[in-house]
């Protein structure tokens, strides 16, 4: 076929048509990047660029192999499931230089109330306490290890579980006052609150250690005539021991 | 010689086993050498190996918000309480009416107390993130191919190649991405890719206090999250959509949504 046959409009379309193709040929070797489509509709380097981003976290094994000692502890508590790394936070500079770089440990009452701190929606079972009761103002660690929280001992203080009383007494003039001063409080109250009961004061004696006539106490405390003051009524009838309602 | 039963040819025979006994030395060589299963081996890691996916057990989550901390601070998402890869919901469901559901800053400082007039019948946690949707509405929406399924089944956005149209952000049903404020593209949960691609866990995984996320492979036995998905009754979410989510939740009834 001779080139006068084509039509002669036709030849300058062809023209304008190669050249957009071309045009358009440079156009996707320019700018479509090299690796898209190689795996499908989106960039192959793209994938390695997430995968190459820096890790915070190290994982528990690296806590592991080197702290040994917290390991073993932590083994035999109930804290055997929790990664090291969700009290003391991202620890990977330190694992890459333990030196220069140290993890945090929250000390204060802010962060265990995070999983302990009583929430209705939690799973029932779950330990859980009411931070503003339970010793209030004391730090979580004064009395729990976190690494075995489990108490080691049942609590001495009685103000731990008597919270509403310490805090009455607190503002009394028995503040100084010993629990012990009145109530006898057998050992295995401790451990087992609800079956072994402290006793309470039964009769006018124990008021009369410190507030008969004749005790032997300081002189600044109030003195009565323990026979006969009151008639037939008990002290605590007409005054709550815990906050004795009489002034100097 | 006469025969009573018919038997194979010679022929025919040493066809067959020219085919089949290669075969068989192959696997009993891969049985022996005992095949990883999750990746270990950072310079083995082949991508077709895998297929990402996580189980999250609602009865288990106490909702501290440790997950959502620390995927904060594993992948540098903004602190703004409008940015999460993965947060924290609390569902309230009262006797009576529709279930309640708050956020509030993804549960990383906690809940406050219930301010619920009516009677409440039940409440709980659940955990959010991306689905890794095999079916992803993301994928099919992005104009520009910057949000794809990687070949181990995580969605994964080109940072570069975004151009933060916000379609994919419209598409998502579970709401779990979000435009990030100076970078302008859309993010989005990896599943920390960066961490699993190097044999460690997510995160969010890693922190769990009550294992609440399992996290692995599906089609592996071994895998954690094959286990989780045989002895739980799982749900996925909204999968009246069609979307295949690989995000399997435990104790998920109606109300999650």
């Amino acid at each position: 076929m001779k080139l006068s046959r084509i039509p002669q409009q036709v030849i300058p379309l062809t023209i304008i048509f190669a050249l957009a193709i071309v045009a358009l040929v440079a156009a996707r070797q320019m700018l479509v990047p090299e690796s898209f489509g190689k795996y499908g509709h989106y960039r192959a380097d793209a994938v390695e660029e997430v995968a190459s981003h820096d890790i915070s976290y190290a994982g528990i094994q690296v806590c592991n192999d080197c702290h040994d000692d917290i390991v073993e502890v932590k083994q035999e508590s109930y804290h055997r499931g929790l990664s090291c790394e969700v009290c003391h936070g991202p620890a990977n500079n330190h694992a890459e230089a333990p030196d220069e770089y140290t993890p945090g440990a929250p000390r204060g009452r802010g962060y265990c109330p995070l999983c302990h701190g009583y929430n209705p929606s939690r799973p029932v079972g779950f330990p859980q306490i009411l931070p503003k009761m339970h010793n209030p103002g004391k730090a979580c660690m004064t009395c729990h290890n976190p690494h075995a929280p489990t108490l080691p001992h049942a609590p001495e203080e009685c103000s731990a579980c008597h919270r509403e009383i310490a805090s009455t007494k607190m503002v009394s003039h028995h503040t100084t006052v010993d629990c012990r001063t009145c109530h006898t409080v057998p050992k295995d109250h401790w451990s087992d609150p609800r079956a072994v009961h402290a006793e309470k004061p039964t009769d006018r004696s124990t008021c009369g250690q410190c507030h008969a006539t004749g005790a032997d106490s300081p002189k600044i405390i109030p003195r009565i005539d323990i026979e006969t003051h009151g008639g037939r009524y008990l002290c605590w009838d007409c005054h709550y021991p815990h906050h004795p309602e009489a002034t100097l | 010689m006469k025969q009573d039963k018919p038997c194979i040819p010679r022929r025919e025979f040493l066809q067959t086993s020219a085919k089949k006994i290669p075969g068989l030395v192959v696997a009993a060589a891969a049985l022996s050498t005992g095949k990883t299963l999750l990746a270990e081996e950072n310079s083995e890691y082949n991508p077709e190996d895998h297929n990402y996916a996580m189980g999250v057990d609602i009865h288990k989550c106490i909702g501290c918000g440790r997950c959502a901390d620390a995927c904060k601070k594993e992948n540098k998402v903004p602190l703004e309480p409008e940015f999460f890869r993965t947060w924290v919901e609390r569902y309230v469901i009262p006797v009576e009416g529709e279930a309640r559901v708050d956020s509030p800053n993804g549960g990383i400082d906690g809940f406050p107390e219930i301010k619920e007039k009516d009677e409440i019948l039940r409440s709980f946690f659940v955990p959010k993130l991306c689905n890794h949707c095999d079916n992803a509405p993301c994928v099919q929406v992005c104009p520009v191919g910057a949000t794809f399924k990687s070949r181990d089944g995580v969605v994964l956005v080109d940072e570069s190649y975004c151009v933060g149209c916000r379609y994919c952000i419209q598409a998502c049903p579970y709401g779990a991405r979000y435009l990030h404020p100076t970078k302008h593209v859309a993010d989005k949960c990896t599943f920390c890719y960066h961490r699993i691609t190097k044999g460690m866990l997510p995160a969010c995984v890693e922190v769990c206090p009550t294992h609440t996320r399992v996290f692995g492979e599906e089609g592996h036995r071994s895998s954690p999250l094959m286990r989780f998905l045989r002895f739980k009754d799982v749900n996925v979410l909204k999968a009246g959509l069609n979307t295949k989510p690989k995000v399997y939740y435990a104790g998920a009834n109606g109300e999650v949504r």
